[in-house]
């Protein structure tokens, strides 16, 4: 079956059909026939063919995980980061608290205060990541584009705090201000190559 | 007694119990391997190149891991059964002829240990009392699992024998011998004289029992990991747990030689190119016995024995019947 056939949803008119088994003999001949058929039919043989097949076919799909990764999509949700604005490297969060507001399971804490210019400053931002549901609210309603949700699923420390250190979820200065910051299409961005894996929508079932 | 009998006997011994626990563990590894590849995986790749150096890893974890001995077994069956697995494995090599006689430093070298003339009812008498590890192993083992297991086992052990049993015993009428080397002596002719040929309906029948003997996939019952966790094996930990694997290793190494002798021509003429055959045969009945692994899937107890009373055996009583007939006139 090719992935076509897969993704075309309309099922009524695919290549269903039903499987034609035998009910089970209740005769004593019957059941010397079944046998007879099942030893003569070779279907074992079927069975070793196809894993040999397989075998020097050599169509390997191990991922050898450590040396080797799979791509994260866009729309991935790992653990946050913050951004800084381009050029300037000014942090964007704005300190609105509505990330915090906004987080279902409560895990967002933000102290702020107002500097010396009368701007919000954000001096204690916290995400406790062992509640986080990683649900992506937070970057849906931040409003500057501040907190988003980063590839990094590979999180290996003594303790969870550690990952959710600001100045570790905070872009570095200088990838912000030499324009090396990955910005973040926005919540519910497409990933690269959607456009071909768009299915007509079916019209009947 | 001389003393170089005693010497090349004892050297023999312990060739044979190095080769055939090294390849045991070779073997995991190759089946590791044979499965990955007809799964699309890869298997063991991490410990050394293309993962060869798995056998050493998992030896050392074996040797080094704690012998649990846990409550409420019979200490004493319960730590001798693996030892009756893997001792009664290379017992069985005894009478195997394993390659053609070399001359070496002009001594000439009989690589089987010996060469009684019951060689073939020897091999398959120990063979069988190798179920013992799993029978005892499994009722000392204070575990429902484990007692599953030896049901299994004792079923297994009163369907096969029977077989094995019956089916050599038209090649047998034909050889007129039970040692192996008279075996491969009679099917020196080459390929056309192989016994394979003549008796393929025995052939069938004891690489089937051979298969029930060696607890091999198509009846993988005694140790069957997805319905009863390692059967008999779920309580050993450790090197008891690795003899038990050695033996059963040993086991598929040493019928491969037996199929490949008693039904498939042996090392032939003796020449280096006959044992080189041999090897070829066994490698190609070892992997015979992975392949399945990836291929088949396990019967039940009760279709074992269905299969083997209600089928197999009037299948080889009939194949004694027409060899004799054919051979008396």
């Amino acid at each position: 079956m090719s992935l076509e056939q897969f993704q075309d949803r309309n099922v009524a008119e695919q290549n269903y059909f039903h499987v034609d088994i035998p009910d089970y003999p209740t005769t004593g001949w019957g059941k010397v026939k079944r046998a007879a058929s099942r030893t003569f039919k070779g279907e074992l043989f079927v069975g070793l063919w196809v894993v040999f097949r397989e075998m020097i076919k050599f169509d390997i799909h191990t991922v050898q995980y450590p040396k080797e990764k799979l791509p994260v999509g866009p729309r991935y949700r790992a653990v946050h980061e913050m951004q800084r604005l381009f050029e300037s490297g000014t942090e964007r969060c704005i300190g609105c608290g509505l990330c915090e507001k906004i987080c279902i399971s409560n895990c967002i804490r933000m102290e702020t205060k107002l500097d010396e210019n009368s701007r919000k400053l954000v001096t204690d931002y916290t995400i406790n990541l062992g509640r986080c549901i990683f649900c992506g609210y937070c970057a849906e309603v931040c409003p500057e584009l501040a907190i988003v949700h980063g590839p990094r699923y590979e999180n290996v420390s003594d303790q969870r705090a550690h990952f959710t250190d600001f100045s570790d979820m905070l872009t570095p200065i200088d990838a912000a201000i030499s324009g090396t910051q990955k910005e973040f299409d926005g919540f519910g961005a497409v990933t690269p190559h959607e456009d071909e894996r768009v299915k007509t929508t079916p019209l009947a079932y | 007694m001389d003393i170089a009998f005693l010497i090349e006997t004892v050297v023999k011994i312990v060739v044979i119990l190095l080769v055939f626990s090294a390849l045991a563990g070779f073997g995991t590894y190759f089946e590791r391997k044979v499965l990955a590849f007809m799964q699309r995986r890869l298997g063991p790749m991490h410990v050394g190149p293309y993962g060869l150096l798995q056998i050493a890893a998992d030896g050392i974890k074996l040797f080094t891991k704690e012998d649990i001995v846990p409550q409420n077994v019979v200490g004493p069956i319960f730590k001798i059964a693996p030892v009756i697995t893997a001792a009664t494995a290379f017992m069985a090599a005894a009478a195997i002829p394993f390659m053609p006689s070399f001359t070496m430093f002009g001594y000439e070298v009989h690589p089987i240990l010996a060469d009684i003339n019951i060689g073939i009812l020897y091999i398959l008498g120990v063979m069988g009392i190798g179920l013992y590890g799993p029978l005892l192993g499994g009722l000392a083992s204070a575990n429902k699992w484990a007692l599953i297991s030896t049901a299994r086992a004792a079923s297994i052990f009163i369907s096969y024998e029977v077989i094995t049993g019956l089916a050599l015993l038209a090649p047998l009428m034909m050889v007129g011998s039970l040692s192996l080397i008279d075996f491969n002596n009679y099917q020196v002719g080459g390929i056309a004289s192989w016994i394979v040929w003549s008796q393929p309906v025995a052939f069938v029948l004891f690489v089937i029992a051979g298969f029930a003997e060696t607890g091999r996939t198509p009846f993988h019952l005694v140790a069957n990991d997805h319905e009863i966790i390692d059967g008999f094996g779920t309580e050993y930990s450790g090197m008891r747990w690795g003899l038990f694997f050695i033996g059963e290793y040993a086991n598929m190494f040493f019928i491969s030689f037996v199929i490949a002798i008693l039904f498939l021509g042996g090392y032939g003429d003796g020449s280096g190119l006959g044992a080189l055959a041999l090897l070829a045969k066994v490698s190609f009945i070892f992997f015979f016995f992975l392949w399945t692994r990836a291929a088949w899937p396990d019967v039940r107890p009760d279709q074992l024995m269905w299969l083997c009373w209600k089928v197999l055996m009037p299948i080889a009583v009939i194949n004694i019947v027409i060899t004799g007939i054919v051979m008396m006139f």
